[in-house]
């Protein structure tokens, strides 16, 4: 075979190539066409009418809708959902403001954290260093906190490395928890893979808890934001969640062994330092919403559907099997 | 006595058609690099397309915390190092450096099958893990055949082509993915299968189009000593140019903390840098692949190893630039544009220089050994300035890398004088 018909014939296996891939595409665009713009396969109502105590969460109902923010009736959650233009991968709301974190896709993909009013408008924006993780706002709707993964460096990053920052709806930036002290036994842990996040915030406005990790390990931490400290309280606790009444703290905990890590649920009583393990099976990977002081709600992607999910519930002393709260949803907050 | 790169310099009026494909003359590239430049760049195009979505695929798609992302990241860089030192090996051993590059190429062309059908941790580990291994078998064979295929006048430039059609894919990969995602937002099998079609075609240019040079087979013939080929021994590798190299690269490289560090840097102080955080390295990118040509003939003319002691002053310039407490746009520009300059004075070249400080009979061998100690040193580098970063606080952290660094990169000069000189002047025999 001379170099000629050897170039020939690559570039017919390039036409190919091509060809088949660019079939595949647009086969695939069609199919998402017709998904996202066919109707939502959940029932959904045009106005937002309801004042009462909802749930705000992200609908991952396929169809219109997807990846928008919507809410349902506390009382009503298999109900119809009202769905707001808004989309984000991240979502939290109290009465007055809400927090959106959320992937803005282009030919250069960035990701940003909103802040919103009580109608969804947009009032201030940050950039994120990467791909969305949690967001909280306090009850008194003072304070936010969003975490986000670093990405984007490449072939080269070792590890994995997460920003938390926590700001003031007035302006006030108090930076990246990772500038905090982190107190592990009396003993500040300075190792660069530290890595803190999932705040919850707490009544009081300068104590918040969080997950710091360093060295393998993780921790439940408390944080002071007058002090800027982090003192470890607990271990193996990750994306902890306060209960109203703040007695008691839900998070997951890696129980695994093996490299792939497998969290379950667990709560841990404030006063008495008794932890309890939930009877949830399934992996959990998600921030802990508390429904009411006795019910907690978290999300699970599906299995038969790829970018789907749900909220379950269950009861936060383990005494019942987890239920279903709402179908084709993720990231819950209850919005009394 | 062997026959070194150097000799070979000497007699290039008579050898020159025994090297396939090259040109008679230094001024032009000979068309084997440029072919495995473009074979470079679509693999680039697969594997940086992939490598983009990723952490969005895993977290959003799989439903993988990041933990698990994280343990596949570090997957990423070790296995390469070590997988390399086997690559250069076997080519050597074998004398068929096409031939294991090419298996380096196919394994990772076949692992993005494995992708459009992973639905778990365990399963994309293993696909990631593959991949690796076969970027880590070819790197070492290929920069070897494109040393065979250039004349030791313009193995800067060969190495500075290769590398800024190797650097184009990277840069056009995640455009691209991101370009699918956002037509498809759920589109990661559309990013998987024209991964997959990328990797293919490169493969398929590799096999058809590259000669499969033998280097030793080659060289014999040429001594004309009536030895069918010299053998590869593990001796060839201690020559002391090589030795002399491969410690300047280390200590060097135990200075050259990650892009990550300067690019939080950057992104803590400038709004801009904040906002495109996760494409600085694309900025790094375009600015290597516009440096690599230019710096690669500098090189040829002045010296390699100068250039590549050079190229670290932008680097320890691109350090400053971090730390100084300024801000503004054209800080950050400046530093992406400095580290992209620091990569095209040091990447190419160091296989350039490990090339000639190695006799054709391990030539792949001594590109891996000075690849991996780079890799292994700047492994060390990041660890340990995360370490300086907490103690000291980023930017005092930066100035003291920058202070050490200036204070090495004299030293390296001397270290490497042997080698500074032109090497394609001096005539490095030994028996």
């Amino acid at each position: 075979m001379t170099l000629r018909v050897r170039i020939w014939l690559a570039s017919a296996v390039a036409l190919l190539l091509f060809g088949s891939a660019l079939t595949f595409g647009l086969v695939a665009w069609a199919g998402y066409q017709q998904r996202s713009s066919g109707p939502s396969e959940v029932q959904t109502q045009e106005n937002a009418a309801s004042t009462g105590p909802k749930v705000v969460f992200r609908n991952t109902a396929s169809g219109m809708g997807y990846g928008l923010v919507a809410s349902v009736a506390l009382d009503d959650p298999s109900g119809p959902r009202v769905v707001t233009s808004q989309a984000c991968d991240r979502v939290y709301a109290t009465r007055t403001i809400g927090m959106c974190l959320h992937i803005d896709r282009g030919v250069v993909t960035t990701f940003t954290a909103s802040l919103m009013d009580a109608t969804w408008t947009e009032t201030r924006a940050w950039p994120l260093p990467g791909i969305p993780s949690r967001t909280r706002i306090s009850a008194d709707s003072r304070l936010i906190a969003s975490t986000a993964f670093v990405t984007g460096e490449s072939y080269g990053t070792v590890g994995f490395s997460t920003q938390t920052v926590i700001r003031s709806v007035d302006g006030t930036d108090y930076g990246s928890l990772e500038d905090f002290a982190l107190l592990v036994d009396g003993h500040q842990v300075t190792a660069i893979d530290r890595n803190i996040w999932g705040v919850t915030f707490s009544a009081d406005d300068t104590v918040f808890y969080a997950t710091a990790a360093s060295g393998g390990r993780t921790w439940l931490v408390r944080g002071n934001l007058a002090a800027r400290t982090l003192t470890a309280i607990r271990d193996t606790a990750e994306c902890p969640s306060l209960s109203p009444d703040g007695t008691h703290i839900a998070y997951k905990k890696n129980l695994s062994t093996l490299t792939a890590p497998h969290w379950s649920i667990a709560v841990l009583d404030l006063s008495t330092g008794q932890e309890i393990v939930l009877p949830e099976e399934r992996n959990v990977d998600d921030q802990v919403e508390w429904l009411d002081n006795d019910n907690l709600l978290y999300g699970l992607p599906r299995t038969d559907a790829v970018g789907d999910s749900d909220i379950w519930s269950m009861r936060s002393d383990g005494s019942a099997d987890p239920t279903p709260f709402i179908e084709h949803a993720w990231s819950p907050s209850v919005v009394l | 006595m062997y026959i070194s790169f150097s000799d070979r310099a000497a007699k290039k009026d008579a050898d020159a058609p025994a090297v396939p494909h090259a040109p008679k003359t230094a001024t032009r590239v000979s068309s084997v690099v440029i072919a495995l430049g473009i074979v470079s760049m679509l693999t680039d195009v697969s594997s940086e397309s992939v490598s983009a979505i990723l952490p969005l695929y895993i977290t959003g798609v799989l439903g993988l915390s990041t933990i698990a992302y994280g343990f596949i990241d570090g997957l990423y860089q070790g296995i390469s190092a070590v997988v390399r030192i086997a690559g250069g090996w076997a080519a050597d051993r074998g004398d068929q450096p096409k031939w294991i590059a090419f298996v380096g190429y196919g394994v990772s062309a076949v692992a993005r099958i494995g992708l459009l059908f992973a639905t778990g941790f365990g399963a994309l580990v293993t696909i990631i893990t593959a991949d690796r291994l076969g970027k880590g078998l070819r790197t070492a064979p290929r920069d070897a055949l494109i040393t065979a295929s250039s004349q030791p006048e313009n193995l800067g430039r060969s190495f500075g082509v290769h590398r800024m059609l190797d650097t184009i894919g990277a840069a056009i990969g995640p455009l691209l993915a991101f370009v699918i995602l956002f037509f498809i937002p759920d589109g990661y099998s559309t990013i998987f299968v024209v991964s997959l079609a990328f990797a293919l075609l490169g493969v398929v240019i590799l096999g058809l189009v590259v000669p499969n040079t033998r280097p030793r087979a080659a060289t014999a013939a040429r001594a004309g000593t009536g030895e069918p080929k010299l053998p590869f021994r593990w001796r060839n590798l201690t020559d002391p140019r090589l030795r002399r190299l491969l410690l300047t690269a280390a200590i060097l490289g135990v200075l050259t903390i990650g892009d990550g560090f300067i690019y939080l840097v950057l992104q803590s102080r400038d709004s801009f840098a904040a906002t495109w955080f996760p494409l600085l390295y694309v900025g790094t990118n375009l600015a290597f692949l516009i440096f690599a040509i230019p710096f690669g003939r500098l090189a040829d003319r002045f010296g390699r190893a100068r250039i590549f002691v050079l190229g670290h002053l932008a680097l320890l310039a691109a350090y400053l630039c971090a730390a100084i407490p300024a801000t503004g746009l054209w800080l950050t520009v400046a530093c992406l544009v400095l580290l992209g300059a620091f990569y095209a004075a040091t990447d190419g070249i160091l296989a350039a220089l490990a090339a000639e400080s190695t006799p054709s009979a391990s030539r792949a061998s001594g590109i891996a050994a000075a690849q991996t100690v780079v890799a292994l040193a700047r492994l060390i580098a990041s660890t340990s300035f995360g370490l300086l970063w907490f103690a000291l606080g980023r930017e005092n952290a930066m100035l003291i890398v920058a202070a050490i660094l200036a204070v090495i990169i004299p030293l390296a000069a001397v270290l490497l004088r042997g080698v500074l000189t032109r090497s394609t002047l001096t005539t490095g025999t030994s028996s």
